[in-house]
């Protein structure tokens, strides 16, 4: 459908149609002194041209390096027809589709997109996507305290080793909305959470526990057994995935006996470019039984009067334009572009090829980890398995030499120092189906001329 | 004009009160309430033994159209909730002061608070213009 602003006509029409002079006359209820006349701060618009040479300027200074972080965001390969096919005129909107009557294919995606994301993630069903996988978090959580009927304490239990951004970004966005959050240190040993750690909170009224696999050290987790530990004790299992190991590892609707509750995610790994961190999408999927407590959009397949398929957007009725103050979120489709994107992506790749993608990744994950561990005063830090993404430390500060090996175009990994001071000189690094064996070789021979030259010196 | 059946008890929110034998009451929507919100879809309703303030929001009844919080007439603790309204929330339409009902509690005592007697609500709806 066409996204056509009205024109001055239409506006014309449609203020003399309700007696109103002008739009500004529209706003008169709010009090003159509350408005704001002059953007001071605010430069002035660019046109087409000039912003072009502004994000190509931008752009310019992230040059091409050789890119070993992971942390959250995953540099994979995206097929040439994905963009081709989600940059089409009729896709090209991130706009919420309201109109089912003019907006069935988009619809259609979404559809489409809700049941792979609910089928990669063992769930019941999927929303229309979050913002990205950290709000995502955020927004289970306050799902959880809706959902845990039981509770009344809104406790959530967050791992450390969970992302350290998403944390932040849940206890930001909930935290003033009387959720609690604790903390469950990891296993120093394994770099992972340990279910006789959660001994701890034994008889104690907890909401949800909150489970990332892999963790944000790459390391597997135990979900099965603290699934389990949650369930037996009626504490909602909140899962945080990366959606390319699904198609290696179990997904969570299979955890433990009864598996999790509620699924979140980053979706930038499915065919969204790291883009300089963003825009990016995440995703959220549940059981049935939680589906009225599920913030976001959701469209359904129903029959139009004639009996044939048609799709519309559902459950509505707990979301801000009826509910108002009391609903359940704040929350649209913004993503839709990511989110047509990723669906183009999983069709194209399907669960062969998405497998594939995670195997290679683990595979060249392992080679990393391999080369560096050979360079002198490196090595390993938890020998637990790991997907795409490992620990190493150095036996020196870790700044220093990310700066030095940046100098030489590579992007050696994620200084753990900031967040996770306990683990001395740590270095998180990443390697996915996009590295080849050269270029880890290049990495480790690089890391090894910068060690060599940092203890010469 | 709907029913309002004369031995109950009503809310200015559109909430009926009916007095049972053993001493607790019984809570519904009117209706008037759930001819405006139309076919319900859904209610929520709250747990047992969940204490209740007078005027807190105890439930939510859902439509096809319309969500809306049920707010407690009298405080109290819930001693029950309709079962049958997770898979039949129609019953609501159909049997508004009978089957369709929400929950029951008991009455924490002290002041009953300001409940409208039958002609009161009646006169209610009227200035409503219903």
């Amino acid at each position: 459908m066409a996204f056509i602003p009205h024109t001055e006509a239409d506006v014309a029409e449609m203020l003399a149609a309700i007696g109103v002079a002008s739009i500004d006359q529209l706003f008169d209820e709010i009090p003159a002194s509350l408005r704001v006349r002059s953007l001071a701060g605010i430069p002035d618009a660019l046109n087409e041209m000039q912003i072009g040479k502004l994000m190509s300027a931008r752009a310019e200074t992230d040059g091409r390096p050789l890119c070993f972080i992971g942390a959250g965001a995953y540099e994979h390969h995206i097929p040439a027809a994905v963009w081709a096919v989600a940059t089409r005129g009729e896709f090209y909107s991130a706009y919420t589709p309201y109109q089912a009557e003019a907006s069935q294919g988009t619809l259609q995606v979404i559809y489409e997109y809700q049941t792979m994301i609910a089928s990669l993630t063992g769930m019941e069903v999927a929303n229309a996507s979050l913002y990205d996988g950290a709000s995502a978090l955020a927004e289970a959580c306050l799902m959880a305290v809706r959902a845990n009927r039981k509770s009344k304490a809104q406790r959530v239990l967050v791992p450390r080793c969970v992302h350290p951004h998403y944390r932040k970004v849940a206890s930001a966005a909930a935290g003033n909305q009387a959720v609690r959050f604790e903390e469950v240190p990891y296993s120093a040993a394994e770099g992972r959470t340990l279910a006789s750690t959660l001994a701890r909170f034994e008889g104690q009224d907890i909401t949800a526990l909150v489970i990332q696999q892999p963790n944000f050290f790459g390391v597997l987790e135990e979900v099965d057994a603290l699934t389990n530990w949650a369930r037996e004790r009626n504490i909602l299992v909140i899962a945080v995935v990366n959606p390319t190991s699904l198609a290696l590892l179990k997904p969570p609707g299979e955890w433990g006996a009864g598996g999790a509750d509620i699924v979140v995610g980053e979706g930038q790994p499915l065919g969204v470019p790291l883009c300089s961190g963003g825009p990016y999408f995440g995703f959220m999927t549940t059981r049935m039984t939680h589906v009225r407590q599920m913030p976001g959009r959701l469209v359904g397949r129903t029959v139009d009067t004639s009996g044939r398929d048609g799709f519309t957007l559902t459950l509505q009725a707990r979301e801000q334009h009826i509910r108002r103050a009391r609903a359940t979120s704040n929350i649209c489709t913004n993503q839709g572009l990511l989110v047509t994107a990723a669906t183009i992506y999983m069709s194209l790749m399907g669960p062969q090829g998405l497998l594939r993608v995670a195997q290679a990744s683990h595979a060249r994950a392992s080679e990393l980890v391999a080369a560096l561990t050979r360079v002198p005063g490196v090595r390993n830090v938890f020998p637990s398995p790991y997907f795409h993404e490992s620990v190493v430390a150095l036996d020196r500060p870790v700044a220093p030499v990310l700066q030095r090996l940046a100098d030489r175009g590579i992007l050696a990994g994620f200084d753990l120092t900031e967040h996770y001071p306990e683990l001395g000189h740590a270095l998180l690094v990443c390697a996915t189906e996009t590295k080849t064996s050269a270029e880890i070789e290049r990495y480790a021979n690089a890391l090894g001329d910068v060690m060599k030259a940092a203890r010469a010196a | 004009m709907s029913q309002v059946p004369a031995d109950l008890q009503y809310t200015k929110s559109h909430e009926w009160v009916r007095k049972l034998d053993d001493g607790t009451v019984e809570i519904g929507i009117t209706d008037h309430a759930q001819h405006a919100l139309g076919d319900l879809v859904f209610a929520e309703v709250p747990d047992k033994g969940r204490v209740l303030a007078a005027g807190e929001a105890c439930a939510v009844v859902e439509s096809v159209k319309a969500a809306s919080d049920v707010y407690c007439p009298v405080a109290g603790e819930v001693t029950a909730a309709n079962p049958e309204l997770a898979r039949t929330p129609e019953l609501i339409n159909q049997d508004a002061f009978g089957r369709g009902w929400l929950l029951r509690l008991k009455p924490a005592g002290g002041a009953a608070g300001a409940l409208l007697s039958a002609t009161e609500y009646e006169a209610l709806l009227r200035a409503e213009g219903s």
